[in-house]
């Protein structure tokens, strides 16, 4: 369940600390901060929103290394092949 | 409430209670407009009303919609329109105000599009109802000879064309309603798209079966309705399918389909593919047709449904619209 | 869209799946649950199942709170709203989903003051515009949407805004898991665990599934890259022969939850002693009431609402979908007497709901199929 969606917190107002706007992709909307109130995000800080409230910040490092967990998918596997294929797992050899 | 939104239950009005007791005499499909022999010519009419709210908002307005949306019926159905005539339902109390800037916007668009007013009326309604205002127009025009457009000659293989992005119109109302909170640099893609139909259909009329502008329901429930009709299926590609950021972040947000959204400036065309560069170029070289492309193509099956395909392999089928979008939080 | 775009990078996807064809290659017959009704939304949007193996099943969970919500509380938030100073207003999800005498937009086109919200701040924010009528925002969701309604009534609260209310049906995902595995009919191998709900409660509240049920649980983001790649994590663990819960949506959900948002929900809400699922039954310590504290803006004690019970109609078999038991196609309504036009149950109206699903992508494909096949016979 749950749609919730990545924006980037693009203005914050001092007057109303609880309050930001976030932007997906050129719309913007304010959305409650009052849910990460034990970690403040600041401008540039991308943010997961649902039903208008900011629910965690994202972390780019582990997007990164997700990203990288996933080109790597199947490149042992390619690498053992690789290695089975220069016959030295003397299998009955050539 | 349904019945309006241009989906399936617009549908089932208009083919289970009109067409049996209003369009006898009609055998074709119900298409966007009507030709007619009168005396020997071939005569192109349509009808259409304009119910908005709010009246006014990015990029246009009721009485823009209201010149634009008719005038596309006809150049869709291969006609271009000629004379035009209007009825107003006005709410009592409306500022005559308003009223004025929607006059004034029917007159630069009905001189925008190259066609004449000849007629109308206005009906005054009790305050509360007609929402402002309403509007309707009825548009004749001539045939245009290049084109013959018959759901019967759409064949396997043909290509599915799309004259821009999707989803400005019906994005920007939504945002303009106000009930949202959501801001977004976009505005309505209301235009008349005569002039590209008609570079398009010189260029390429005879490879032109079929033609449709998206509008309620978006391009989903318009490419049902061709793929009901001609009984085969089409295939699009999601990738190719054109739209701004805006409208793509907006959906994501309320979680829409941007094939439901809909559209007043845009038009589909499904053209025999020995033709489809021709009809391309003509709309690239045309002001206004600069971002046409090929969305997709028609294919024997699924037959009678629209399938999405993505370019790693998963497809998805996409249905008529039924009621109207609705935002989700789930 | 960013955060978005690159977790639905086609080549990588193609390489996600071909490690899963690779793992799966065993032809072992493998039941995966995907708990969370966005995922099952996911699955069919993105076409997921086209890409994966055949003997790779997955199977529905009940994590779709539209879905499980009894009819009778339709009903009875309806009947409140029959009022002609009180506004009907809750999420687009809710719009059209059956009550015994219709939907809300049905009452909405009768009269009733009905309006589509999209956060239940939106909510406060009419009770603070319409300060001569009531609001009364019809709260549904698990513990992803809860602490926001949490957070919305501490502001109503704090402002002393006097014409709002809250119609609670948050719901619980642990019980409503602990509800399938203890189902007899129901044999599965692992969990794609909930992504959203996960980022408020964490991951430690799956544990005891590992440990006690023996099954692996894979927390994981709703984009396909994620979906497959939580896929290749549960099949690594299957095979291994492990059963540990693991976060595949670390750039979103941390292990420990979200304090702050537990917190709020600690303050504004209490376990309800039992609660009825439709199709699951009466869970105990399933659902979310509002407290004491906030009982001004309680709708079921402002409005005394007696709780009716509406009994689904005997021939729909929501319950049996929505356990995974039955699958959509399986039911005797399915695609005839029940269809998204017309449903019968919420699984057909919810979008994640797993009949509306299926019908929209699967059935529809499958039935022209036949047309096809049909017509070139």
């Amino acid at each position: 369940m749950c749609l919730a969606i990545p924006g980037k917190i693009v203005e914050l107002d001092p007057g109303q600390p609880h309050l930001g706007t976030v932007e997906v992709t050129g719309v913007r909307r304010k959305v409650d901060l009052g849910l990460l109130q034990e970690e403040m995000p600041v401008i540039g800080d991308w943010v997961l929103i649902h039903v208008g409230f900011a629910m965690t910040k994202i972390s780019e490092q582990d997007a990164l290394e997700q990203m990288h967990l996933l080109t790597m998918l199947g490149e042992t596997e390619q690498a053992m092949e690789e290695v089975r294929g220069y016959g030295l797992e003397q299998r009955g050899g050539p | 409430m349904a019945h309006g939104a241009g989906g399936k239950a617009s549908r089932r009005l208009v083919e289970g209670l009109f067409a049996p007791l209003l369009f006898e005499s009609t055998r074709a499909p119900l298409g966007d407009a009507a030709h007619v022999r009168i005396d020997g010519s071939r005569i192109a009419i349509t009808t259409d009303s304009f119910v908005v709210k709010p009246l006014k908002f990015p990029g246009g307005s009721i009485g823009e919609l209201a010149v634009n949306g008719t005038m596309n019926d006809l150049a869709v159905s291969g006609a271009k329109g000629q004379a035009m005539v209007v009825t107003f339902v006005l709410e009592e109390g409306l500022p005559t105000s308003v009223l004025e800037g929607e006059v004034r916007a029917m007159a630069a668009a009905l001189h925008k599009a190259g066609v004449t007013m000849v007629g109308g009326d206005t009906k005054v309604v009790e305050r509360g109802k007609a929402d402002g205002m309403y509007i309707t127009t009825t548009a004749i025009g001539c045939l245009m000879s290049q084109v013959t457009i018959d759901t019967q000659s759409v064949r396997p293989g043909d290509k599915i064309l799309l004259s821009g992005p999707i989803g400005d119109h019906g994005i920007t109302i939504l945002l303009a309603r106000g009930e949202l909170d959501l801001a977004a640099d976009l505005s309505s893609d209301t235009r008349c798209v005569l002039q590209l139909v008609e570079a398009m259909v010189e260029q390429a009329g005879p490879g032109v079966r079929w033609m449709r502008d998206p509008t309620r329901g978006g391009v989903a429930t318009s490419l049902n309705e061709l793929a009901r009709d001609c009984g085969l299926g089409i295939a699009l590609r999601e990738e190719e399918i054109p739209m701004r950021d805006e409208v793509r972040g907006a959906c994501e947000l309320l979680g829409l389909d941007p094939l439901h959204i809909a559209n007043e400036g845009q038009f589909l065309a499904v053209v025999a593919p020995e033709y489809a560069d021709a009809a391309l170029n003509a709309l690239h070289q045309t002001e206004g047709g600069e971002d046409a492309l090929i969305i997709g193509e028609v294919r024997a099956e699924p037959a009678c449904a629209v399938l999405v395909t993505t370019r790693y392999g998963g497809s998805r089928i996409v249905d008529m619209l039924v009621g109207d979008p609705l935002p989700r939080i789930c | 869209m960013r955060y978005v775009d690159e977790f639905r990078d086609p080549e990588l996807i193609t390489k996600a799946s071909d490690e899963i064809h690779r793992l799966a290659a065993s032809g072992k017959h493998y039941r995966i649950m995907e708990v969370c009704g966005g995922h099952t939304h996911a699955i069919y949007r993105f076409g997921l199942k086209d890409i994966l193996p055949s003997n790779i099943e997955l199977i529905h969970g009940p994590g779709c709170p539209v879905c499980v919500l009894p009819m009778g509380r339709i009903d009875d938030g309806l009947a409140v709203a029959k009022n002609g100073d009180v506004i009907f207003a809750a999420f687009g999800d809710m719009m059209r989903v059956p009550g015994t005498h219709g939907s809300p937009f049905e009452h909405k086109a009768r009269g009733t003051d009905v309006r589509i919200v999209y956060s239940p701040a939106d909510a406060l924010q009419l009770a603070r515009r319409h300060p001569d009528k009531h609001v009364m925002f019809f709260a549904i969701g698990f513990e992803t949407t809860a602490p926001s309604t949490a957070l919305t009534l501490m502001r109503a609260k704090a402002e002393s805004v006097k014409n709002f209310s809250v119609f609670c049906n948050h719901v619980t995902i642990i019980p409503a898991i602990r509800a399938i595995l203890d189902s007899p009919d129901m044999r599965l191998d692992g969990f794609i665990g909930p992504g959203h709900v996960s980022t408020v409660i964490g991951c430690r509240p799956y544990e005891w599934i590992a440990r006690n049920e023996g099954k692996p649980v894979v927390t994981s983001g709703f984009e396909p890259l994620d979906l497959l790649q939580s896929i290749v994590m549960l099949l690594r663990q299957l095979q291994a022969g492990q059963a540990r819960v693991e976060n595949q949506y670390k750039r979103v959900v941390p292990w420990e939850g979200n304090r702050a948002a537990l917190k709020a929900m600690a303050e504004v809400f209490q376990l309800r002693p039992y609660f009825e699922w439709r199709g699951l039954g009466f869970i105990s310590q399933s659902a979310l009431k509002i407290r004491d504290e906030y009982a001004e803006w309680d709708a079921e004690q402002r409005f005394q609402i007696s709780g009716t019970r509406v009994t689904d109609p005997k021939a729909a078999q929501c319950g049996e979908v929505l356990k995974g038991v039955l699958k959509p196609a399986q039911c005797k309504l399915f695609g005839k007497e029940c269809t998204p036009e017309r449903p019968i149950g919420a699984l057909m109206v919810s979008t994640e709901g797993s009949c509306a699903a299926y019908y929209n992508y699967e059935h529809r494909k499958a039935a022209a199929l036949v047309t096809s096949i049909g017509s070139v016979a």
